[in-house]
């Protein structure tokens, strides 16, 4: 019987490779098992994985649209079913649906524009995906200003891609940061908001942010300090979710769904928002 | 419009049991109404309404949505869904009847729950105008007739008889299959039947309870008000409010390993709980306030924000008579709102 489409009746997906990043963190690629992307999506917009007996959980996707081959997901071990994605082997099936949300306006906000991307952690994994797309479309955007940082060197997410690929491009800068001195490190030392402060940007770009809440406070106060306004600025969150559609009540925030209204929003319309997120 | 003598129900009932399944409000051994599936015996009880309103028929409280068989790297995902079997539920009360519009508005909203819309299509509803409305009801702050109880069949009981009015095209095939039983009646004989519950309904002691400062548009009025704490000092977070609501809609969606394979399934969840939103990171919700607040902004601010000032609530009063504290939405109404 198959009356109708069931959002909740997931794919099946393959693992088919296992990059190790950070001590926490691993970097899984996934594909159909006939070897075919899953489904499309755009930069920013999220999939819920699952294990069937563990437990499904939702994931921001990682790699760029432009990846027509495949969909990766940078996943940081810190729960039952990270666990388990963390202790699977190559070849491993998963389940997979989406794509879910809102993704970042690289078309029609971000056109044009210069951009600035700030992220914290394993906050990188969301924007890798617009960082990447607007790296694949280069010409329709200004300059591209990169700053990441972690709480050390080991813990820098896709630190080889964004050494020899991102530093590399054209009109893009990148800002690496860690939080305190290692032996083996000499860039910068130091928390991201303060960073940011540092750099002293100009304000004629837009901002996008991920990472800690902690850190995305601290950030966009610096952003505010320095001058941009909260239109300017977007950020993508990361709420419980159990159905992904809008309907399980776990993600509501005000008359948003995270998860369907979302986890793309522009700092002023979160203010909007009941402080609850 | 329809009508026929009381002591013929239990014939109707057996004339729609024949071809779908149906359920009636029975007493159970408390003296409880519920929802039962109706069988030769089953008595109904159409005095007052019942102890949790229909939701369960659509959505259950537990449901197998796939089953997943796993073997060595191997899943195979199995589509359990099954057709639902034609049902129909009698003795409908006017806010239960409303409260399935609000959940239309979660679950058939793109993309479209399919267990849930599988049994709507197979569900016909015969409502059933209140003949006695408890003192905790209050369905006429939100607009709602209980003298017009609507669905596919509008029923009246009047004395000694039964009046059945169709409003849909479903409504009208079933009222053929009961026409042996049935003789014409007049839409002015249940006029003065209207007229008596609107006049039983303006002297509840909740009449005159309004929505006013409420509605969308009032996140940043209501949700930072120092009320919130006073009000939610008392809450257990039991969910027992939720749980009897025929509008709460959370669910949960868990995997069971049966030995043999893994059933993912969905049961009801409460927003009142205190792992409802905890997760790796965090808990967005870690204060008995927070969440207390939430079940209420939603139902009165956020819902109606979404959908064309619908409130979330229906006016049914089971909240008031099972919370274990007396805590409940009217309270929160009266305190925030200002009205008596």
């Amino acid at each position: 019987m198959n009356i109708y489409e069931e959002a909740l009746i997931p794919k099946i997906g393959v693992v088919t490779d296992i990059r190790i990043d950070t001590p926490d963190i691993k970097t899984f690629r996934v594909v159909t098992p006939d070897g075919k992307k899953a489904f499309e999506h755009q930069p920013g917009q999220c999939a819920m994985l699952s294990i069937p007996g563990v437990g499904e959980a939702m994931f921001s996707i990682t790699s760029s649209p432009t990846n027509k081959d495949f969909m990766e997901f940078s996943i940081k071990k810190c729960g039952c079913v990270t666990e388990w994605l963390h202790s699977l082997e190559l070849g491993q099936e998963i389940t997979i649906r989406g794509p879910y949300g809102k993704p970042f306006p690289v078309d029609t906000d971000f056109s044009g524009k210069s951009l600035l991307f700030i992220a914290g952690g394993v906050g990188l994994a969301p924007l890798r995906s617009v960082i990447n797309y607007c790296r694949h479309y280069r010409d329709r955007y200004g300059k591209i200003d990169i700053v990441y940082g972690s709480r050390s060197k080991e813990d820098l997410l896709d630190y080889k891609e964004i050494v020899e690929e991102w530093a590399n491009d054209n009109g893009v800068n990148v800002y690496l940061t860690i939080d305190n001195p290692q032996k083996e490190w000499d860039g910068h030392v130091g928390f991201v908001p303060n960073y940011v402060k540092e750099l002293n940007f100009d304000r004629d770009k837009i901002a996008v942010l991920c990472g800690p809440p902690i850190m995305i406070k601290f950030t966009l106060d610096a952003l505010q300090a320095l001058g941009f306004d909260k239109k300017q600025i977007y950020t993508t969150l990361e709420l419980r979710m159990k159905c992904g559609i809008g309907k399980c009540g776990r993600c509501n925030v005000g008359a948003k769904y995270v998860c369907k209204d979302g986890p793309v929003f522009r700092c002023d319309e979160l203010s909007e928002l009941p402080d609850e997120y | 419009m329809v009508k026929f003598s009381c002591e013929k129900i239990d014939l109707v009932f057996a004339e729609i049991a024949k071809t779908a399944a149906l359920y009636i409000p029975s007493n159970d051994k408390n003296n409880k109404a519920v929802f039962t599936k109706w069988q030769k015996g089953t008595k109904l009880c159409d005095s007052h309404n019942t102890q949790i309103g229909p939701k369960d028929l659509f959505f259950p409280q537990t449901e197998d949505l796939m089953a997943f068989k796993a073997s060595n790297k191997k899943i195979e995902i199995i589509d359990t869904r099954k057709e639902s079997e034609d049902f129909v539920i009698f003795g409908v009360r006017a806010c239960d009847v409303k409260s399935l519009e609000i959940l239309d508005r979660v679950f058939l909203s793109e993309p479209r729950d399919s267990y849930y819309a599988m049994r709507r299509e197979h569900g016909i509803i015969i409502s059933l105008a209140c003949t006695r409305p408890s003192e905790a009801c209050f369905c006429t702050t939100f607009g709602i007739a209980p003298s017009e109880p609507g669905a596919d069949i509008s029923v009246w009981k009047i004395n000694n008889e039964f009046f059945w009015q169709a409003n849909t095209k479903r409504g009208e095939e079933l009222l053929l299959k009961i026409e042996h039983f049935t003789t014409p009646a007049e839409p002015s004989e249940v006029e003065g039947e209207k007229q008596r519950i609107s006049v039983l309904m303006k002297r509840l002691p909740l009449a005159n309870l309004s929505t006013n400062g409420f509605g969308k548009g009032k996140t940043n009025e209501l949700f930072e008000r120092e009320e919130w704490a006073k009000l939610s000092e008392a809450c257990l977070g039991c969910g027992t409010c939720t749980f009897v609501c025929p509008t709460c809609q959370c669910y949960d969606i868990k995997d069971f390993n049966t030995g043999n394979g893994v059933i993912r399934y969905r049961c009801w969840d409460s927003c009142m709980y205190s792992d409802f939103t905890k997760m790796a990171h965090g808990n967005n919700r870690n204060t008995r306030k927070e969440r207390f607040r939430q079940r209420f902004m939603h139902k009165l601010v956020y819902f109606p924000e979404n959908n064309n000032g619908l409130f979330g609530c229906v006016g049914c009063g089971r909240c008031i008579s099972k919370c274990p504290v007396s805590m409940n939405i009217v309270k929160v109404m009266k305190k925030l709102g200002g009205n008596v």
